[in-house]
């Protein structure tokens, strides 16, 4: 059977009525669960993965409660852009860098535009990345295999790289902001030796680590709402947006000027989101920073360029499509959300494998077919749902200010279950809305409370596997030329310094 | 804005260097262990634990003193700058602001979470606002009922109650 008929056949098993209804409830759950700040995919996969059992018992198969978990991710994903972009709060780590932009876009009267970009280009970030899924699955997993400790660093080197130039001309504080978030990343048990570090004050709270939505709740719900407040010095509408049919077909064709950071996104994201350990997350960040080094206008990044919005959408889509790979190929999970996946195929009797495609085609292709069948389900529901999405940004500010301060708390204990985040990220605001008022850049921190549990790890094994020695990041063939790239991308800033002042001393001369 | 700018480098590095040494403390059940001894490549241990925050703070050591040269320079924008860092319109939003948040905090220890999102959105919508009262009312009933049927019933995610924990306790024999 060739790939074309077992897609096709795929396909019609995903269209039947009640496979097609798992899909859109599956979607529409996704979506509020995603635009809920501190709930993501993973939350409503691992919420809702008992009702499966139900959805087993009553269709018999094992595909549809696969679709109805498949059909969840996806709409958290589409999802996860709706509060970046109308509150400015990143509702889950996936969605951090499409905030960058999707504000700036609805303080200025374009959250439409950004919804629209973000609906479309995660649509194409999802099928694209289906599209590779289904041609090339067996042998990418293979490729993902050969990314050790090394790679994986290098990778994440890459990311950290990708996302110097963020915040604007400043260095220092750039680089400070990065190295602060890795160094609050640190805080907690070292899961290599066991040894608590940075416990401030023998406080236990500090025990557990401090979380990225902590400091990405903190920043973008509190300290980014105090400083509107004191930048807009009076009551208006956060911004005034009218909604038409004529706006939303509008706002589909300015997708037009995003094509590149969707191009890039759909495919950096899928290949990221193969690896094992990296995921969206880091996949989004890479594709915000590459697209914005790719641009011709970088400098108006961060302050409303739509393919800052484009390409993380697209990118953390395609990503949690790739992610699925190594889960269903090699029955290893690229992220949470595709282990709670992984927990549910086993529950169910299935075997994530090399040879899941040849023994189980009745379960993969419908799955696969599903994919697809999710994407397009996932675009009309998100375009449909964007005038109550923007009704919300038409509430004069002193009724949505509260309603954010209400929800940057309840997420925060949400995700965590632990006041003592809620005190943190209350504090983290403050301190935000403080440095702010300085230029200090605060999305690198973000950024890199994030990918830094996953990057020192990956440090401290390789070196250990080297005996210390740093040359393995430069010597092997895949982590070689990564590293060699990320480090040339870090002094690149201070390339264009040196370059920029003997040009400036050459100017009078001349 | 200038004077802002030096004392906020300043607050940093002083951060920066309490976070080398906090990095260095050995564990407690090791107290043999010399401070800054995890801070290094041990042979055949690999990367000690305080190594990654300990270089990491060092390099935020160097850029507050990098910010420092720049205020000294006057090249960065608030170095330059003459306007006051917090004016009287700031000072008063982040007092009434920052002290409903605070409020908001206290009473969830002491009220829970619904109780408290009620009387936060009467301060903010009611006093701060200005809106009128059956808005207010509105909102304020409407967002904690909603919070309440979404977390603690449709995600079994149950947000602390305080001392109004026995109101509830019917709810959760209807719903949960």
């Amino acid at each position: 059977m060739d790939i074309l008929t077992a897609l096709m056949d795929g396909l019609w098993v995903a269209l039947q009525p009640a496979n097609l209804g798992l899909a859109v409830l599956g979607v529409v759950i996704g979506l509020f669960v995603g635009a809920m700040p501190g709930l993501g995919s993973v939350n409503g996969v691992a919420i809702l993965l008992p009702f499966t059992f139900v959805i087993q018992e009553m269709t018999g198969s094992y595909t549809a409660p696969m679709i109805f978990l498949a059909a969840i991710y996806y709409g958290a994903m589409y999802g996860g852009a709706i509060s970046s972009i109308t509150l400015g709060i990143p509702g889950a780590s996936t969605a951090v860098a499409t905030t960058f932009d999707g504000r700036p876009m609805a303080l200025t009267g374009q959250a439409d535009k950004a919804l629209v970009a973000a609906a479309v280009a995660s649509f194409a970030g999802g099928t694209i990345s289906t599209v590779l899924f289904t041609m090339f699955a067996p042998p990418l997993a293979s490729v993902a295999l050969q990314f050790g400790d090394p790679e994986i660093f290098a990778l994440m080197l890459l990311a950290f790289a990708t996302f110097v130039g963020l915040g604007g001309d400043d260095i220092p504080k750039t680089i400070f902001s990065i190295c602060f978030g890795l160094v609050l990343a640190t805080v907690g048990f070292d899961i290599i030796s066991g040894e608590p570090r940075l416990i401030f004050f023998d406080m236990v709270g500090f025990s557990d680590g401090i979380q990225f939505l902590v400091l990405a709740i903190g920043v973008y719900g509190i300290g980014e709402m105090i400083w509107t407040i004191n930048a807009s010095r009076s009551d208006d509408k956060m911004a005034e947006v009218t909604i038409t049919a004529k706006r939303v077909m509008a706002a589909i064709r300015s997708f037009a000027g995003a094509w590149r950071g969707t191009a890039i996104g759909s495919f950096l994201g899928f290949f990221v989101g193969i690896l094992p350990a990296a995921g969206a997350t880091p996949g989004s960040l890479m594709a915000y920073g590459v697209t914005k080094m790719a641009s011709k206008d970088p400098k108006s990044f961060g302050k409303g360029n739509i393919d800052g919005v484009a390409a993380p959408e697209a990118a953390n889509n395609s990503a949690s499509t790739g992610s699925m790979l190594p889960m269903m190929t090699l029955g290893i999970p690229g992220s949470p959300t595709t282990a709670v996946l992984l927990a549910g195929m086993v529950i169910w009797g299935l075997q994530p494998g090399p040879l899941l495609f040849s023994e189980q085609p009745d379960f993969v292709w419908p799955l696969i077919g599903s994919f697809y069948v999710s994407n397009v389900v996932a675009l009309l529901v998100n375009l449909a749902f964007i005038p109550v999405f923007l009704w919300m940004l038409r509430m004069p500010f002193t009724i949505l200010a509260p309603i954010i301060f209400v929800l940057s708390l309840v997420g925060t204990y949400a995700a965590y279950q632990d006041m003592f985040d809620v005190w943190l990220m209350v504090l983290f605001g403050a301190g935000a809305f403080f440095l702010r008022l300085l230029d200090y850049p605060l999305a690198p921190a973000v950024l890199a409370i994030v990918l830094g549990p996953i990057a020192e790890p990956k440090l401290r094994q390789s070196l250990l596997f080297s005996d210390g020695d740093i040359s393995i990041f430069f010597t092997r063939p895949i982590a070689g030329p990564i590293t060699i790239t990320a480090l040339i991308l870090i002094l690149l800033p201070l390339i264009k310094l040196i370059r920029d002042k003997l040009r400036a001393r050459r100017a009078p001369a001349g | 804005m200038r004077r802002a700018e030096i004392v906020t480098a300043v607050i940093l590095g002083l951060l920066s260097i309490y976070l080398m040494w906090k990095s260095g403390a050995p564990p407690a059940w090791n107290p043999d262990a010399g401070r800054f001894e995890n801070i290094g490549i041990v042979p055949g241990e690999g990367v000690g634990s305080g190594f990654w925050p300990f270089w990491l703070s060092g390099v935020m050591l160097v850029c507050s003193i990098w910010i420092g040269v720049n205020w000294f320079l006057r090249k960065s924008p608030p170095s330059r700058s003459e306007e006051p860092y917090l004016d009287s319109f700031a000072k008063r939003s982040l007092l009434l602001v920052g002290g409903g948040l605070l409020g908001f905090l206290i009473l969830i220890e002491l009220i829970g979470f619904y109780g408290a999102m009620f009387f936060f959105l009467i301060y903010y919508l009611g006093a701060l606002g200005r809106h009128s009262a059956v808005r207010t009312l509105s909102i304020a009933t409407a967002v904690p009922v909603f919070s309440f049927f979404f977390f603690d019933v449709a995600m079994r995610i149950v947000l602390p109650k305080g001392y109004m924990e026995p109101l509830f306790i019917p709810l959760y024999d209807m719903f949960l």
